[in-house]
């Protein structure tokens, strides 16, 4: 029986050749041509925030994308384990992650009905 | 196989009715109109804390009846000293929650928006337009939901989520103060980080006993300790770490340098429910985790909390000698109360336990009291414009020339502080120091009797300078006065002065109910 | 009426009225007063209930235990509320209610003119329940809980013109001076618990006798810290002079006749426990030797005129300490003193207050002189005050102060020499400076501005005070006149006390009887003569002279009274100098340098406490390291 850490193993290994893999990559193949927004900070598509000296602040709608963002994120991570185990689970594993959805609902509903969903 | 845990529903009741009301709370915040959100939040919330008081109330009898027993697969455990505790927290949520909802003059003490840049136009704006965070009930009940369960947490686990729980509200409504916007969110960023800080040592200390003991249920990690031997660093190390990660929320020394900045820049109101009610629910877990945990390790354990012990009293006595703002002082001698406590800790005897219960009691209504009357002590401008809270001690001479009923209330508070017979911190001190002499630590009683001594210093110069000293008026021609309340504050007063007094003449039926809670069973 | 009762009633009438007078606050201003001196007749009316009440039984049932509650049950340590009437406590009843009563009506005339009236009334019944609680006590955790009352109470009415800054600043001292002898009872009782279990009177009494005479000692001696900064004796003894910033009346009830004398009261009912340990007896001897000396002292340099009262205060409570030391033989001689000296003592401060009211509220004495013209009830219930304090034949003081006199002498060994012959030229001291006070203000020339001769000052018209006043001052006066010989006669007083202070034994003292009262009353009359002669026959100069000791005691040494004269007599004198100095410099000192150390500690401190989040985070980690390193190592 081979060891059962030996798929974590793998695993790892995996994470870190992408990691490391596509900056090397890119650094060997990629064509090199700067410019000002290419050497810029990467925000999600966003305008980057200018440096600290000015007013450093950056947009609040940027955090609350975010932080919705990690909300769902999160949920999905309890929903997949659930639903690999859902037979097992049954009854109280349905109950619980509905309790899990409502409680993650209910501050979705408040930042909708306060605007937080509307861009301007 | 996985097999479903029982749900005891019935003795969860009390943490449900508040988490329900948190989440109704959120949801009034999302469909309610502006208008009417004050009053129904307002409520919602003293609804939910009366509710909960009487579904713990029922729950100690059925527990007088039936016995201890461990709820939801062992995460939680329902016995006597935690429900006693939840009553207590309860009770002291309930009048906190008075002074949180008081609007004096129309304003209460939050800030309009809390995402407002300080100073700004937008500030100034919501403010003329009087909105309100309404947000401030929700988050209340989010915490006194996390405070609930810290009592009754049987293992670690759930013992670290309660924490969690209670503390992330507190961080935000940290920095909700209305006025002196930059001092309360510098308190709240400050907060966060030394709480996240302090949450990884729990962290820490957990991972190592689970290490230890292969379980997170303190009665596994108890029952481990005799049989598990060759890992006594990991068990020693956890358990302080663990300890440690508790000992910051109830401030004691090293690990209580936020309390000051951070009682200071909270709004009044939410200083006296985090002084009162987080002291409360972080002792109950203390006591819990010592209780059940270390009893095998106490002469291990023993001088690090002794050190810690004397520390924090003479830290804070010393520190709160030397302030000059009310509520610095009134932080330092939360801090020195905090190490009279310990000595409950360190007991390690049934006494310590009830011991600990009449003096949180005693310490929780005086400080609610306390900050109460500090909400209604304001400054005001050579214009006669309101600017704030009056913080300055000097600010508070002659206060009891001008608003007799206000300073003598505040000096019985004070004197409750100081443990003066007849009210009812004598009492509480009388009860754990009582204990730590059963238990014979005597050296540590014989620091505590001359900290307190040297405490009573502070509390009667604040009271000489109320009665004594002639009202200053400042060089800008700002002077101070008392506004009217609308109400809740007084009525919150009022019964803290009033259980002040009982607890102090007639300590017996409190005393009693105490002993009664005073057995942690496995 | 049972006793039971009226025991619970004296207490609460005056706490009621108290009460009532601060919660009505200002609406009550017309008749508070009024409530104020009914509450404590009633009290007054409920001792005598309890005195006939006693009397009515026989001795050996002379104790009545009043239970009111179950106070603290906090496992082994049980503590209940409850009062203990005996003949001890009874006696202090009536001290306290009577003379309360009267000093309650001469405060409604003093106060007239004081927009607080109420307040101060309000104020005296709250200290007149304290006291009661006090001496009523069937633990020492009740007594203490009286204790702490007067305290407050003393504090409020020393401090009641607060107005005036130094007055606020007398107040304080006292409270803290006060707070220090807490301690010592609260280590007492801290010590009782540690060694016997209890802190109630029944079971730690019954078990003094069987105590180490380590813990006796350690408990006698903490209890003599207590019993001296309540009765300002040395070394705690700094705070009385100032006290005096209080109006008269209360000087008069708080620190002269009652709340100064609860040391005596305590080292008297704990006598068991002095018992157990000859050290701690021997302390209080010493202890009240010295102060009687040194009060004694200080009286003869003080001008102002309640000053140098408070001085003889000081020293006469030295008198019943010292007694209160002899053991079984001097409690009942102690406790008689408190009570003649309760009278006389009342009677003299009220009738400076008299003076000060005919006089516009002057108190130095070198301001006054031939006020016996103007205030002739004032002068005559003074003078017989005085008669009684320098212990004249026939009057109170003689009774009580003689035996006390013939008690220090007796015993084995050096201590009945010294202790004998200290508390035989005290008696000629006071005669001395009692005398001094006495002729300086009401003989001799008048050394007020009247008008017509160069003294300097505002014009002074003095008159007589009104009759609200007088009063109380003439029944006082009867007390110093007639009430030691009434309790003497017959020893009926020393029976009335035995049940509690046990019986003694009867000694001879170590010189006869008659040759000791001779010698005490030639002492006294040399006393009053140098007196009169310096302050009566000759002019009393308006500011105090100043000069060396030496150059006065040779221009004088052919006179052998004048040595005594020039060396504790002259005001200004090195030796008043040298004790003013280690007083304010010593004492004072001690008690600003320990707070000064703790403020320099703080701000040391608060340097940590910089605002940084990495220092505190930085602490933090300090912290844990240092924890986890004594747990690990702790263990090896």
């Amino acid at each position: 029986m081979t060891n059962p850490f030996i798929p974590i193993l793998v695993m790892a290994a995996l994470a870190l050749l992408m990691a490391i893999g596509g900056v090397a990559a890119s650094a060997v193949i990629g064509p090199k041509r700067y410019n000002k927004v290419k050497v810029d900070a990467y925000e999600c598509g966003i305008q980057p925030s200018p440096h600290a000296m000015g007013m450093g602040r950056f947009p609040i709608k940027y955090y609350l994308v975010a932080m919705t963002f990690i909300i769902f994120d999160i949920e999905v991570v309890f929903m997949y384990p659930w639903a690999v185990a859902f037979t097992e689970l049954a009854m109280f594993g349905l109950i619980a992650m509905l309790g899990f959805l409502f409680l993650i609902t209910v501050p979705f509903i408040y930042e909708w009905r306060r605007g937080g969903l509307d861009w301007d | 196989m996985f097999v479903a845990p029982h749900i005891e529903w019935a003795a969860l009741s009390p943490v449900l009715i508040l988490l329900g009301a948190a989440v109704i709370g959120v949801l009034v915040e999302a469909f309610v109109p502006r208008g009417s959100r004050r009053l129904v939040q307002v409520v919602v919330a003293a609804l939910a804390l009366g509710g909960a008081l009487v579904a713990v109330t029922w729950r100690w009898t059925v527990v007088q009846q039936d016995g201890p027993s461990s709820l939801v697969a062992g995460a939680l455990r329902e016995d006597a000293p935690a429900l006693l505790f939840q009553a207590i927290l309860l009770i002291l949520a309930l009048l906190a929650l008075l002074v949180i909802a008081d609007r004096a003059r129309g304003e209460d003490a939050f800030t309009p928006t809390a995402s407002a840049i300080p100073g700004s136009e937008y500030e100034g704006q919501a403010r003329r337009a009087g909105l309100a965070q309404t947000e401030v009930f929700p988050l209340t009940m989010f915490a006194v939901t996390g405070m609930l369960v810290f009592p009754a947490a049987a293992d670690l686990l759930t013992m670290f989520i309660a924490l969690e729980v209670l503390s992330l509200p507190l961080y935000l409504l940290a920095g909700m103060a209305r006025r002196r916007r930059l001092v309360s969110q510098e308190a709240s960023l400050k907060y966060f980080l030394l709480g996240a800080f302090s949450s990884a040592f729990f962290l820490m200390g957990l991972a190592l006993l689970y290490g230890y003991a292969g379980s997170v249920h303190l009665a596994d990690i108890a029952t481990a300790v005799p049989l598990v031997s060759g890992m006594d660093g990991l068990l020693l190390a956890g358990s302080a770490l663990v300890i440690i990660g508790l000992l910051f929320k109830v401030g004691a020394v090293p690990f209580h340098s936020w309390t000051p900045d951070v009682y200071q820049g909270a709004p009044t109101p939410i200083t006296g429910f985090m002084a009162a009610c987080t002291k409360v629910a972080a002792f109950a877990a203390l006591l819990r985790f010592v209780y059940v945990v270390t009893p095998g390790l106490g002469w291990d354990l023993a001088p690090f909390l002794w050190i810690v012990a004397i520390l924090t009293m003479v830290v804070g006595t010393v520190l709160a000698i030397v302030q000059t703002d009310m509520k610095r002082t009134l932080a330092y001698s939360s801090v020195a109360h905090a190490g009279f406590l310990l000595l409950g800790i360190i007991a390690l005897d049934e006494r310590g336990i009830s011991g600990i219960l009449v003096y949180l009691l005693a310490y929780g209504l005086a400080t609610v009291g306390a900050f109460a009357l500090v909400t209604l002590v304001r400054t005001k401008d050579a214009e006669g414009n309101l600017v704030g809270e009056a913080g300055h001690l000097s600010e508070w001479a002659g206060l009891g020339r001008r608003s007799p009923v206000l300073a003598v209330c505040f000096a019985l508070f004070l004197l409750s502080f100081a443990g003066i017979p007849l009210t009812a911190g004598f009492t509480g001190k009388f009860a754990v120091f009582g204990a730590a002499v059963a238990g014979g630590d005597w050296p540590l009683v014989v620091i505590a009797v001359l900290a307190s001594a040297a405490a009573a210093f502070f509390y009667v110069r604040i009271i000489v300078l109320m009665f004594f000293t002639e009202p200053a008026t400042g060089e800008d021609g700002s002077a101070t006065t008392v506004v009217r309340s609308e109400g809740l504050t007084a009525v919150a007063v009022v019964v803290c002065a009033v259980g002040t007094v009982l607890v102090g003449v007639v300590p017996t039926a409190v005393l009693a109910v105490a002993a009664q809670a005073s057995k942690f069973l496995l | 009426m049972s006793i039971d009762l009226a025991a619970i009633l004296i207490v609460a009438v005056p706490l009621a009225s108290a009460g009532v007078l601060l919660l009505l606050g200002r609406r009550s201003d017309g008749w508070g007063h009024w409530l104020g001196v009914l509450a404590s007749a009633a009290s007054a009316v409920m001792a005598f209930v309890i005195l006939f009440g006693l009397l009515g039984r026989g001795a050996e049932d002379r104790a009545v235990d009043v239970h009111l509650f179950s106070w603290i049950p906090a496992g082994e340590l049980d503590v209940d509320a409850g009062f203990l009437v005996d003949p001890l406590s009874a006696t202090f009843l009536l001290l306290i209610t009577f003379v309360g009563t009267l000093i309650h009506v001469y405060a409604v005339a003093y106060m007239e003119h004081d927009d607080d009236r109420r307040r101060f009334f309000a104020y005296l019944n709250l200290f007149i329940a304290a006291m009661l609680i006090l001496v009523l006590a069937d633990s020492f955790a009740l007594l203490f809980v009286g204790w702490e009352g007067v305290g407050l109470a003393s504090y409020l009415l020393i401090g009641f013109w607060n107005q005036r800054t130094e007055y606020a600043v007398a107040a304080k001292k006292a409270f803290v001076m006060n707070r220090v002898g807490d301690m010592g009872l609260i280590i007492a009782m801290g010590a009782m618990f540690a060694s016997i279990g209890s802190v109630d009177f029944e079971t730690v009494f019954a078990a003094a006798p069987e105590l180490s005479e380590g813990w006796a000692t350690a408990i006698g001696i903490a209890l003599l810290i207590g019993a001296c900064g309540k009765s300002a004796q040395f070394p705690l003894q700094a705070w009385l002079g100032d006290a005096m910033a209080g109006p008269t009346p209360v000087s008069a009830l708080i620190h002269a006749a009652t709340m100064v004398t609860a040391g005596v009261y305590l080292v008297v009912r704990s006598g068991a426990i002095f018992e157990a340990s000859p050290t701690a007896q021997l302390l209080v001897v010493i202890v009240g030797a010295i102060t009687l000396v040194f009060g004694a002292i200080v009286g003869c340099a003080k001008d102002d005129i309640k000053k140098a009262l408070a001085a003889s205060t000081m020293s006469q409570i030295g008198y019943m300490m010292l007694a209160a030391g002899l053991g079984p033989i001097g409690y009942a001689f102690a406790i008689f003193h408190l009570l003649t000296h309760g009278f006389f003592k009342a009677g003299m401060f009220l009738g400076a207050g008299s003076v000060m009211h005919g006089m516009n509220d002057e108190v130095n004495m070198r301001g006054f002189g031939g006020l016996s013209r103007f205030m002739k009830v004032t002068w005559i219930t003074f003078g017989l005050g005085w008669l009684a304090i320098i212990g004249f034949p026939g009057l109170s003081g003689f009774w009580s102060k003689d035996k006390i006199i013939e008690a220090a002498f007796v015993g084995e060994g050096w201590q009945p020499w010294v202790f004998g012959m200290v508390a035989l030229l005290a008696a000629g001291l006071t005669a001395f400076y009692m005398s001094r006070l006495f002729f300086m203000t009401f003989h001799g020339k008048a050394r007020w501005n009247d008008g017509k001769n160069e003294a300097p000052g505002p014009e002074q018209h003095p008159h007589e005070s009104p009759l609200l006043m007088t009063v109380p001052m003439i029944v006082l006066a009867v007390g110093s006149l007639g009430l030691g010989a009434f309790l003497a006669f017959g020893d009926r007083f020393f029976h009335w006390l035995e049940p509690v202070t046990g019986h003694a034994e009867h000694h001879d003292p170590v010189i006869p009887i008659p040759v000791i009262m001779g010698a005490t009353v030639v002492l006294m009359l040399i006393g009053v003569l140098l007196a009169w002669r310096q302050y009566w026959a000759s002019s009393v100069p308006l500011m105090p002279p100043t000069g060396s000791v030496l150059t006065r005691a040779a221009r004088r040494d052919l006179y052998q009274d004048s040595v005594n004269e020039a060396v504790f007599a002259r005001p200004g004198t090195h030796t008043v100098r040298t004790l003013t100095y280690a007083d304010t410099a010593v004492v004072d000192g001690a008690v600003n340098g320990l707070g000064a150390g703790a403020v320099g500690l703080g701000e040391r401190l608060r340097k940590l406490q910089n605002g940084h989040v990495r220092s505190y985070s930085a602490a933090m980690s300090v912290g844990v390291v240092l924890v986890l390193v004594i747990v690990l190592v702790a263990r090896i």
